[in-house]
C-alpha cells in the first residue's frame, strides 16, 4: 500500500482530519510522525537555520522522523485558506525550505492551497485535492468521492470543537484523559488560552501548559471553542483588516475573550521569533492594559525554555488571580 | 499641517522633492542616529523587526520638531511592513502623542482611497500640479540612484575612495536642494565628470552582489555602513535593490521601463523558491541565482532580525550555494548589532571569496 507521510506539526492541528479521511477514502496509507519528543526538536534545530521560529524546526523534526517509513511526504503550499489573508511567508515556503536543507526526502506532495482574492475555504482544499488526487488515480469519481468523506471529516472535526472539546480530543487519536480533565467544572479559575494549536497541543512544545494549568486548579477556554464567525465578526473592529489568518484568530480570540465575564484571566502563548505574533501580541497587550479586570501574561516559548521557570510563572500568575478575587 | 515621513535611506529627498512640491509644509526627521535607535526601540514591541523601530523613532524625533501628521505606506501582507502603521498608531495614541497618520496602501487596493488620501493632502491642488511633482521627484530618484551606482563602482577602483565620497555626499545635498530638473542633471553630469576622473587602482577588484530586504539595504545605517566597508576593502557591490526601480515598480505601476542589472532576476527564483513569500524573499533568491550566473565572486544577504521572507531565502540558500558553487553570506540586522563584529565577519568574507576566486581560476 503507498503511504503517506504526515508531520504531525503546524497544519496538522487544524486540518488533520480533512487529510487523513481524504488519503484513507483514496486507499492510500497514512503515516504520522510520533509525538514530538527531544530527538525530533533536535533534529528539527540541527537542520533549519536558528533564526527561523520554534514551529518550523518542530516542523522539520517531523518531517525527518517519517521520511524513512513512507512513499511521498505531505507538505501542501499552504497560502491563503481564505480571500484576501495569508497565513505566513514561512509556510508558504515551507516545501522548498526542505528541499533545499534535507537529503534524501521521499517525494513531496507539495500542491498549493490558494483561496485567492475570491476563492473560499473549502473550495480551495477541494482544488488541491484534485490535483493530489490526480497523482494517484484516474479515476475521477473516487477523488470527488474522497473530497467529500473529507470535507465531512472536517466539519465533524470543527464541530467537536464548537462543543467544547479541547482540540486533542477532537483530533481523536491522542490520549485525552489528562487534557479532558481540564474542562471539569469543579476547578476555581477560568482562564483563557490564546496562542496557535500547533504550540497549545503539542505537549512537549508547550511543556504540559494546560495540564499544569489544571493541577493549578484551573480549567481553560480555548481559541477553538470559538466558532469562525465569532472570530471573524471581532477581528472585523480592527481599523484595518489583518492579512494574517492565524493573526486574525489571535485577536479574534482575544477580543471574545475580553467579553466573557466568567474568565479571571488570559495566558498568550507565543514563539520566539513568531513575525506576526510580535504586531499581533503588541495589540493584544495593549488593548489589556486599557481594562484592569482581566490580568493577561505573554508566555514566550523557544527551544530553550525551562520547565521550572514555566511553572513559577504560572504559579504567580495564578496566585495573582486569587488574590485579587479576596480583596 | 506640517507632516513628516520615516527614512529610508536618501528617499528622503524624493519625497521631500514631492512633499513641497505640492505645496505641504515638511518636517523632515533628523538622520537616523543613536538616539532614534533608543527612542525606537524603547517604544516598540521587542520582537518587531528593526525598520519599525526606527520609524518609530523617527516619529519620535519628528515630533519634537514640531510635525503633526506622518505619511506613511501600507501594504496586504503577507510581509508584516503592511501593518507598521495601525500599530504604530496605537502606541503613539498611548503615548499621549497626537499624530494624525495617513496611510498610503497600494493603489491596487483601492484606488478610490489612495485618490482620496492624496486629495485630503494636498487640498485644491490640480491633479497636473500633482504629477508635475511626481515627476520632478521621480528626476530626483533616479538622480540619486545615477550618481550612487558610479560611487559603488568606483569606491573599490579609485586611490582617494574618501575623497570620492564627499564628492558623493556634496552631489546629494546639491541634489536635494536642486529645484528645477535641469540643475539636477546638471549635478548629476558634474559628479559623474568628476568621479571619472579620479586616479585608479589598475587591478581588478573582487565583485559581490548585495541582495535582501529593501530596508536594511537601502538604509546605511540599519547596516552599519556595509557598502562603504565592502568597497573601502576593495569590494565592488552590486545592489540588487534600486530606489526608482522600487518606486517605478509599487508606485508607479511598472509605468516606466527601467534598466538595472537584476531586474529579470526575480524568475530565477524557481527552482529553488516556487512561490511568493511577501516582501523581498523572491528577489533575494532571483538576484542571488542571477549573481551567480553571471560568475559574481559572493553575495551577501541583509535581512532585519526575524524578517519572515528573508528567513525563507536565506533557508534555501546551501541549495544554491551548492548548485552554482557560490559562497554566500547573511547578516541579520537589528539594534544590538556590533560594528567590529560586522566588520570582522565582513573580513572573513572577502578573505575567503578571494582564495575561492583565485583557486576557480587555476591560480594560487
Amino acid at each position: 500500500m503507498v503511504k503517506i507521510g504526515i508531520p504531525r506539526a503546524l497544519f496538522y492541528y487544524y486540518y488533520y482530519p480533512l487529510w487523513r479521511a481524504f488519503f484513507n477514502s483514496l486507499g492510500l496509507e497514512v503515516i504520522l510522525s510520533p509525538q514530538t519528543n527531544k530527538a525530533i526538536l533536535d533534529d528539527g534545530i540541527k537542520t533549519t537555520l536558528s533564526e527561523a521560529c520554534l514551529p518550523v524546526k518542530v516542523f522539520f523534526g517531523h518531517a525527518m522522523a517519517v521520511a524513512e517509513q513512507v512513499d511521498y511526504l505531505f507538505v501542501p503550499r499552504i497560502t491563503r485558506v481564505e480571500p484576501k489573508a495569508y497565513i505566513c511567508p514561512k509556510f508558504m515556503g515551507l516545501p522548498d525550505m526542505l528541499r533545499a536543507r534535507l537529503q534524501n526526502l521521499p517525494v513531496l506532495i507539495d500542491t498549493v492551497v490558494d483561496a485567492g482574492r475570491e476563492g473560499d475555504s473549502i473550495q480551495c482544499w477541494e482544488d488541491c485535492f484534485q490535483e493530489v488526487g490526480s497523482i494517484f488515480t484516474r479515476d475521477k469519481q473516487l477523488v470527488d468521492s474522497s473530497i467529500k468523506a473529507a470535507l465531512q471529516a472536517q466539519g465533524q472535526f470543527k464541530k467537536r470543537l464548537n462543543e467544547g472539546m479541547l482540540l486533542p480530543q477532537a483530533l481523536e487519536d491522542i490520549d485525552v484523559a489528562e487534557v479532558a480533565a481540564a474542562l471539569q467544572p469543579h476547578l476555581t479559575l477560568k482562564i483563557g488560552l490564546i496562542g496557535h494549536p500547533y504550540n497549545l497541543y503539542d505537549p512537549y512544545i508547550s511543556m504540559n501548559l494546560i495540564k499544569k494549568l489544571y493541577t493549578l486548579g484551573v480549567s481553560v477556554v480555548t481559541p477553538e471553542s470559538l466558532t469562525d464567525n465569532e472570530i471573524e465578526d471581532k477581528s472585523n473592529k480592527l481599523p484595518k483588516r489583518l492579512f494574517w489568518t492565524l493573526g486574525k484568530r489571535m485577536i479574534g480570540s482575544a477580543l471574545n475573550f475580553y467579553q466573557n465575564r466568567r474568565l479571571d484571566g488570559l495566558i498568550y502563548l507565543t514563539s520566539f521569533g513568531c513575525g506576526p505574533e510580535a504586531l499581533v501580541e503588541e495589540m493584544v497587550a495593549r488593548w489589556a492594559k486599557q481594562r484592569d479586570d482581566l490580568p493577561l501574561m505573554m508566555l514566550t516559548i523557544d527551544e530553550h525554555t525551562g520547565e521550572a521557570g514555566m511553572l513559577t510563572r504560572l504559579e504567580a500568575f495564578t496566585e495573582m488571580i486569587k488574590r485579587r478575587h479576596k480583596v | 499641517m506640517k507632516i513628516t515621513y520615516p527614512h529610508m535611506g536618501h528617499l528622503y529627498i524624493v519625497i521631500r522633492a514631492l512633499l513641497t512640491n505640492l505645496g505641504l509644509d515638511v518636517v523632515l526627521p533628523p538622520a537616523t542616529s543613536r538616539r532614534t535607535v533608543e527612542l525606537g526601540v524603547r517604544h516598540s514591541p521587542e520582537f518587531a523587526c528593526f525598520p519599525f523601530k526606527l520609524n518609530m523613532g523617527n516619529y519620535l524625533e519628528a515630533k519634537e520638531m514640531g510635525a503633526d501628521t506622518i505619511l506613511m505606506a501600507g501594504g496586504v501582507g503577507p510581509c508584516r511592513f503592511g501593518y507598521y502603521a495601525q500599530v504604530q498608531q496605537q502606541i503613539l495614541k498611548d503615548l499621549g502623542i497626537e499624530m494624525e497618520m495617513v496611510v498610503l496602501e497600494p493603489p491596487d487596493v483601492s484606488f478610490r482611497e489612495v485618490k482620496d488620501k492624496i486629495r485630503y493632502l494636498i487640498g485644491d491642488l490640480s491633479w497636473w500640479q500633482v504629477i508635475k511633482a511626481t515627476r520632478f521627484a521621480w528626476c530626483k530618484a533616479r538622480a540619486i540612484d545615477t550618481v550612487e551606482e558610479k560611487l559603488l563602482y568606483l569606491r573599490p577602483r579609485v586611490i582617494e575612495p574618501h575623497k570620492l565620497e564627499r564628492y558623493f555626499r556634496e552631489a546629494l545635498q546639491e541634489i536635494d536642494t536642486a529645484d528645477n530638473r535641469r540643475a539636477v542633471q546638471q549635478v548629476v553630469r558634474s559628479f559623474l565628470k568628476k568621479s571619472e576622473m579620479m586616479p585608479q587602482h589598475s587591478r581588478e577588484p573582487l565583485r559581490v552582489g548585495l541582495v535582501g530586504e529593501i530596508f536594511t539595504v537601502l538604509e546605511p545605517f540599519a547596516n552599519y555602513d556595509l557598502e562603504k566597508r565592502l568597497g573601502l576593502l576593495g569590494v565592488d557591490v552590486t545592489r540588487s535593490i534600486w530606489l526608482s526601480a522600487w518606486i517605478n515598480e509599487h508606485l508607479l505601476g511598472g509605468l516606466l521601463r527601467i534598466r538595472h542589472e537584476c531586474v529579470h532576476d526575480k524568475r530565477l527564483a524557481a527552482p529553488y523558491l516556487n512561490s511568493f513569500v511577501g516582501g523581498h524573499g523572491k528577489e533575494t533568491v532571483g538576484c542571488t541565482v542571477g549573481f551567480a550566473q553571471r560568475d559574481y565572486d559572493g553575495v551577501i544577504q541583509l535581512a532585519p532580525l526575524t524578517c519572515m521572507p528573508e528567513i525563507v531565502a536565506h533557508s534555501v540558500f546551501p541549495a544554491i550555494s551548492k548548485d552554482y558553487e557560490i559562497p554566500l553570506l547573511t547578516f541579520y540586522l537589528d539594534e544590538l548589532s556590533g560594528e567590529a563584529g560586522i566588520q570582522t565577519r565582513l573580513e572573513a568574507f572577502i578573505d575567503l571569496i578571494a582564495a575561492y576566486s583565485r583557486n576557480k581560476e587555476g591560480v594560487l
